[in-house]
């Protein structure tokens, strides 16, 4: 008996190094190096064929909505500020746009809401893999970008949120192509109703070409940059900085 | 290729492009299964349809109470403790033995996934020109129509069933029921994976909405993408089971070097061919 378990805690130990040894190399920066190529090879191929079609995700009629729409990743922020502007019912919130713009903008939630907008029901596409259908509306984040006075050195757009993850500010970024894109929107309101905060309130980015990582939540400031170097980990998001998700995610 | 020096009984079976296609498959397929089940881990349930999550109905699910995994399939919960759902301490759907990489990792499975999946589909297209241009295809995978017939498959399954394998002459050829498992990888589950694996890219989804037509959905392009992996498993498994045996030694060589010895018409006593 004591033997038998011997030679199974043995076995099970020795294949938990060799698999330990295997980790190390399967997950190590240089593998991973390598491995980038391939991610290149699928945005080049994702960006060539998207072209300047602007092709449109698709969209679905209210009969095809989820019923309950599963809320993930910050359901609550828990900032000072934050939690005065929800109770506030983000009255006194300002969406702040600026970086490489000729007049940087500051926008209420009002301000926000009268403007010209853009209604579509998507699907939004976790990377673990499930998927949720609903109703965004939002103002059109090129239109922000525009009467900003977007400077033509801009090449990227990143959005400052509100939320932390694992004590790290989230933020995410998209680059002009998606920015200008017809369904990329700054939701304030979904399935018909003001954006709830599980959601993201009081303004969410929708990019509906890309995973769900990147529907940045609580998006307090718009900047516009040149190089996504200096922000954070320097990898244009939360996800990208600290855990090896991919800053492109068409796929 | 015949050499004069060598037995009439060896004989140059399988081309240089199969056998190249052969192990590059071999190392691509294992390593999409392998980083495949580490994704699914993310999200142990499959649906049907556009959309699908924690609080829609899943038709199959891997999961855990406590330390006692379990499988459930259209509503049976099947326990599976120490394979699926709980294993080796760990309350992952598929346990760390058969993932890549062996702890929770999804971006670094999905780097590999994707790598890999260029170099499946470079490798299909080469190898679908291949069969087409050198007639691989219509010498030596479609069945013949006496092959075709119901009444020789059905021999073909008897003989298959009894362990009776091909051997002599007819040893050269692929049998029917190997044609029809070779043909099932190449022209049915293959283009399948990749078709599935596009629709749930929500980029591919707009730029070839028709995608989500053939497929049903993204949730259902995930179910089929998973059960089309399971049959490739499958059929990973009949493929090293009909290989050792009928002598691993053999099969090896002529998959590596292309020759391959006929075995005798009646296995005599002693032979180890």
């Amino acid at each position: 008996m004591s033997s038998l378990v011997s030679r199974r805690t043995m076995l099970v130990g020795g294949g938990s190094l060799l698999l330990a040894g295997c980790d190390k190399w399967t997950t190590s920066p240089q593998t991973l190096d390598v491995l980038s190529l391939g991610e290149k090879v699928t945005r080049s191929a994702q960006r060539r064929l998207e072209g300047d079609r602007q092709a449109l995700a698709p969209e679905f009629t209210r009969a095809e909505m989820s019923p309950v729409f599963r809320v993930n990743g910050s359901t609550n922020p828990t900032s000072a500020g934050y939690v005065a502007h929800a109770a506030a019912r983000f009255a006194d919130w300002q969406l702040v746009v600026d970086g490489l713009v000729a007049h940087p903008l500051s926008l209420s939630l009002a301000q926000l809401r009268a403007a010209p907008s853009r209604t579509q029901i998507t699907r939004h596409d976790c990377v673990e893999g499930w998927s949720a259908i609903g109703q965004w509306t939002g103002v059109p984040l090129g239109l922000l970008l525009n009467r900003a006075g977007l400077s033509p050195r801009a090449r990227y757009v990143v959005f400052h949120c509100a939320d932390t993850l694992l004590g790290k500010p989230y933020y995410e970024s998209i680059d002009m192509l998606d920015a200008f894109h017809p369904q990329t929107i700054l939701a304030h309101s979904m399935n018909g109703a003001p954006l709830s905060i599980g959601h993201g309130a009081p303004l969410r980015l929708r990019v509906e070409r890309q995973l769900g990582y990147k529907q940045a939540k609580y998006v307090m400031r718009v900047e516009a940059v040149d190089s996504l170097a200096p922000f954070y980990g320097g990898k244009g998001g939360f996800w990208e900085d600290n855990h090896n998700y991919q800053w492109y995610a068409g796929i | 290729m015949p050499d004069a020096d060598r037995p009439a009984d060896l004989v140059y079976r399988t081309r240089l492009p199969i056998r190249l296609w052969h192990w590059t498959n071999a190392i691509t397929i294992f390593v999409m299964l392998m980083t495949g089940m580490m994704i699914f881990n993310a999200h142990p349930r499959l649906y049907w349809g556009s959309y699908g999550a924690n609080f829609d109905y899943a038709w199959l699910e891997i999961g855990n109470h406590g330390t006692q995994g379990y499988v459930t399939l259209f509503g049976v919960q099947i326990p599976t403790t120490g394979v699926l759902g709980y294993a080796d301490h760990t309350d992952e759907a598929f346990p760390p033995l058969v993932t890549l990489p062996g702890h929770y990792n999804v971006p670094v499975a999905r780097l590999w996934h994707f790598f890999f999946a260029w170099i499946l589909v470079i490798g299909w297209i080469g190898f679908a020109i291949y069969a087409l241009v050198s007639r691989h295809l219509w010498n030596d995978l479609m069945l013949k129509r006496e092959e075709a017939r119901l009444s020789s498959l059905w021999h073909d399954i008897k003989d298959h069933a009894r362990l009776h394998l091909p051997r002599g002459e007819a040893a050269r050829h692929y049998n029917p029921l190997q044609k029809i498992a070779y043909l099932g990888v190449l022209v049915l589950g293959l283009p399948l994976m990749v078709l599935t694996g596009l629709t749930m890219s929500p980029a591919m989804d707009a730029v070839w909405p028709w995608l989500l037509v053939v497929t049903g959905g993204r949730q259902s392009a995930r179910s089929i993408h998973f059960i089309v992996a399971a049959g490739l498993a499958l059929f990973i498994v009949v493929h090293l089971a009909m290989v050792l045996l009928a002598g691993p030694i053999n099969e090896l060589r002529s998959m590596i070097t292309g020759w391959y010895r006929l075995p005798p018409e009646r296995p005599a006593p002693g032979d180890k061919a």
